[in-house]
């Protein structure tokens, strides 16, 4: 689960070498630009993204979530996330709940695959029971907040096809505009456009259309450090929904890479004991 | 007047107690403590039917403090988490437990607690037939979900082919009745002051149980073994009360969830053999999703369950060729706001029960929850024939902390 970065994780490595042969196979780079269609360009940014942040291993970070509606209202989620890179696979992830304090102690353990649906469990404290859920409803809120479960699972090459729009200067910064459309016929989009800086191919901003292709939210990212010399992470996210004036947004503190997290710390015996 | 009869037991409770003593020796985190304290309003749509049951209005207070510590960077933990309520009428239902006092000790690939715990063992969601460790909190609600604190030891073995819990299980918990005055009850009050055992033990036997389970691509599977103290009575007529049983069993249970889509198929089976009886139960069914009805936020779950008993009628159990509908409503908004309602249908005596709980989160701390029971049977062999005429509304407003 990414919850921030919308490419974070791995692809297979076999893909990513026939992806890297298909795009970059010609020798004559210099003709390459433009000898390449609008969707192999979009492929080729998004590879290069995500290959920029491959080796990150493991991570955890706590997030605080300030759901907005029209009015002003406010309410706050406490979540606490951790990460681990899986090779030739999706993340598998766990997340805590601290605040709202009802939820308190709930955890969520997803195993994200490349293809086929995710594996998620749900801890309920109150029972101490283990329940499986159904993946399949990742267009669905994600707490009540404007984020869908899409938009905070991993990002896989895989699924999407893409198409290079451009360049664009986004609030000063130089980016590259790329249309996603996802495979799944379960997304809630028809298609996301994706401002990419150049300089480090970092998501700056996503425009969420939805299933009858109106303008629904638009993603953006704020406050990009860098970590282990190598992984950018915003310190923000803040997501906008056009269609209700409600807004979320997802402050990060406390990032910690290469903690020593296990494949253990990822099963239903660590979801249980989630704190 | 005994207000509060508190249920704790065993010297499990003294190792425990010295652990925590033991315990900032090391360097630990700060303890962190959390909880609940609410108020429960219950309206019965009619008067007590049986001598002594109180009238139509019931308030009662509970609190649930939790206090959790973890030290060794996180390798050890202790929970201590204890229950009160407070009851305006049934003097049972006003009762403590220690519903957790538990250490436990991480490593790679296994894992041990010691003390007073919970597990929870099943898939499916109106009958929890393999879920056999904790003992039921009755009084609590008529849904069987609430358990008091059981003793233990586990140790739980992480392998490739799956998740292995076994368990020592010292001493056994009572289940709790309603009393006199109480509401939900049969004509005749259970003696829980004339409590009676098949092993010589008594509530000392040492139980043991041991649990398989394992996730295999879209199925999730759990075998599981029991030996010891019956957790459901057998009860007799002595006078004009019921003496509860507790006999020794043993119990080979299966629990499987396969996740395929939006569809949840789910099912468990038990069989069970006790001196009195010895008999196999299952309940299967599925629950379905739609996710984001009339193009909003909310999904739709619909469940239906099915369970049987091969003690048929003569059985004791409520469930042995019943059907369950249900429906749950979920709006995901700021609020968690959920509605469940469902419907158990006895295929035999005619009987149903009907079941509402609707929640919604108020600020950022206050829950205010709703629910509604209704009994209803012609046939006085069924268990729901003795509490017809308690149909009730429930409202409960809670504080988290």
């Amino acid at each position: 689960m990414l919850f921030n970065k919308s490419l974070t994780n791995p692809i297979k490595k076999p893909l990513l070498g026939l992806i890297a042969t298909a795009v970059l196979g010609t020798p004559l780079i210099a003709h390459q630009a433009q000898a390449m269609t609008p969707q192999e360009r979009g492929m080729e940014i998004s590879v290069e993204a995500k290959q920029r942040d491959i080796g990150w291993t493991d991570m955890a970070t706590v997030m605080t979530m300030t759901l907005r509606n029209k009015a002003g209202q406010e309410s706050v989620r406490e979540i606490r996330l951790k990460s681990l890179e899986q090779e030739k696979d999706g993340d598998k992830s766990l997340t805590v709940f601290d605040q709202p304090r009802d939820v308190k102690g709930t955890a969520f353990l997803s195993f994200s695959h490349i293809d086929g649906a995710d594996d998620q469990w749900l801890f309920l404290p109150a029972l101490k029971r283990v329940k499986r859920i159904s993946s399949r409803n990742k267009s669905g809120p994600f707490m009540g907040s404007e984020f869908a479960f899409e938009d905070l699972t991993s990002f896989e090459v895989a699924k999407y096809s893409y198409k290079y729009q451009g360049d664009e200067s986004l609030d000063g910064i130089d980016s590259f505009v790329v249309e996603q459309y996802p495979t799944d016929k379960y997304s809630g989009y028809t298609r996301r456009v994706v401002w990419l800086d150049k300089a480090h191919y970092r998501v700056q901003k996503v425009d969420f259309y939805d299933r009858k292709n109106s303008l629904l939210k638009t993603l953006s990212f704020a406050q990009y450090k860098q970590y282990l010399g190598q992984y950018w992470r915003a310190d923000r996210a803040t997501m906008t929904n056009h269609q209700t004036g409600k807004t979320t947004v997802l402050d990060y503190a406390d990032y910690r890479f290469k903690v020593g997290l296990k494949a253990s710390d990822f099963n239903k015996n660590s979801l249980k004991r989630a704190r | 007047m005994k207000l509060f009869k508190t249920r704790i037991a065993s010297p499990l409770v003294k190792v425990l107690a010295s652990a925590l003593v033991a315990a900032p020796v090391t360097a630990a985190d700060d303890p962190q403590i959390s909880g609940r304290i609410g108020y429960e309003a219950r309206v019965f749509a009619d008067d007590g039917i049986h001598a002594g049951q109180s009238g139509t209005g019931n308030s009662s207070l509970l609190v649930e403090p939790e206090l959790y510590w973890q030290w060794n960077n996180g390798d050890d933990m202790l929970v201590f988490k204890t229950f009160l309520r407070w009851d305006e009428h049934d003097s049972q239902r006003s009762h403590g437990d220690i519903r957790e006092l538990i250490w436990t000790h991480v490593a790679d690939g296994w894992e041990l607690t010691a003390g007073i715990g919970k597990v929870f063992w099943g898939v499916t969601e109106f009958q929890h037939l393999a879920d056999v460790i904790n003992q039921t909190d009755a009084v609590e609600d008529s849904d069987g979900e609430d358990k008091l604190g059981q003793q233990m030891i586990s140790l739980s073995l992480v392998r490739d082919w799956g998740i292995v819990d076994l368990y020592l299980l010292p001493g056994f918990r009572e289940r709790t009745f309603s009393g006199s005055d109480g509401r939900l009850r049969g004509p005749l009050v259970v003696d829980t002051d004339n409590v009676r055992y098949e092993s010589s033990a008594g509530d000392k036997h040492l139980d043991a149980a041991v649990r398989w389970s394992h996730s295999l691509g879209d199925y999730d599977l759990g075998l599981h073994g029991f030996h010891g103290t019956n957790r459901d009575p057998v009860l007799t007529r002595q006078g004009n009360v019921l003496v509860p049983l507790y006999e020794q069993m043993d119990q080979l249970g299966i629990d499987v969830q396969a996740t395929l889509g939006d569809w949840l198929w789910k099912f468990e089976s038990i069989y069970r053999d006790s001196s009195s009886d010895s008999f196999t139960a299952a309940q299967g069914g599925f629950e379905y999703t739609l996710v984001g009805i009339m193009d909003s936020a909310m999904d739709l779950g619909l469940l239906l369950e099915y369970g049987w008993d091969s003690r048929g009628e003569d059985g004791t159990t409520g469930v042995q060729d019943d059907l369950f509908l249900g429906s749950r409503l979920t709006l995901n908004d700021m609020q968690s706001t959920e509605l469940l309602a469902g419907i158990g249908q006895d295929l035999d005596h005619g009987g149903y029960s009907v079941l509402v709980e609707a929640s919604r989160r108020l600020g950022n701390s206050w829950k205010l929850s709703l629910d509604a029971r209704v009994f209803d049977s012609d046939d006085s062999l069924d268990p729901l024939f003795a509490i017809r005429e308690d149909d009730l509304v429930q409202l409960t407003l809670e504080r988290y902390f």
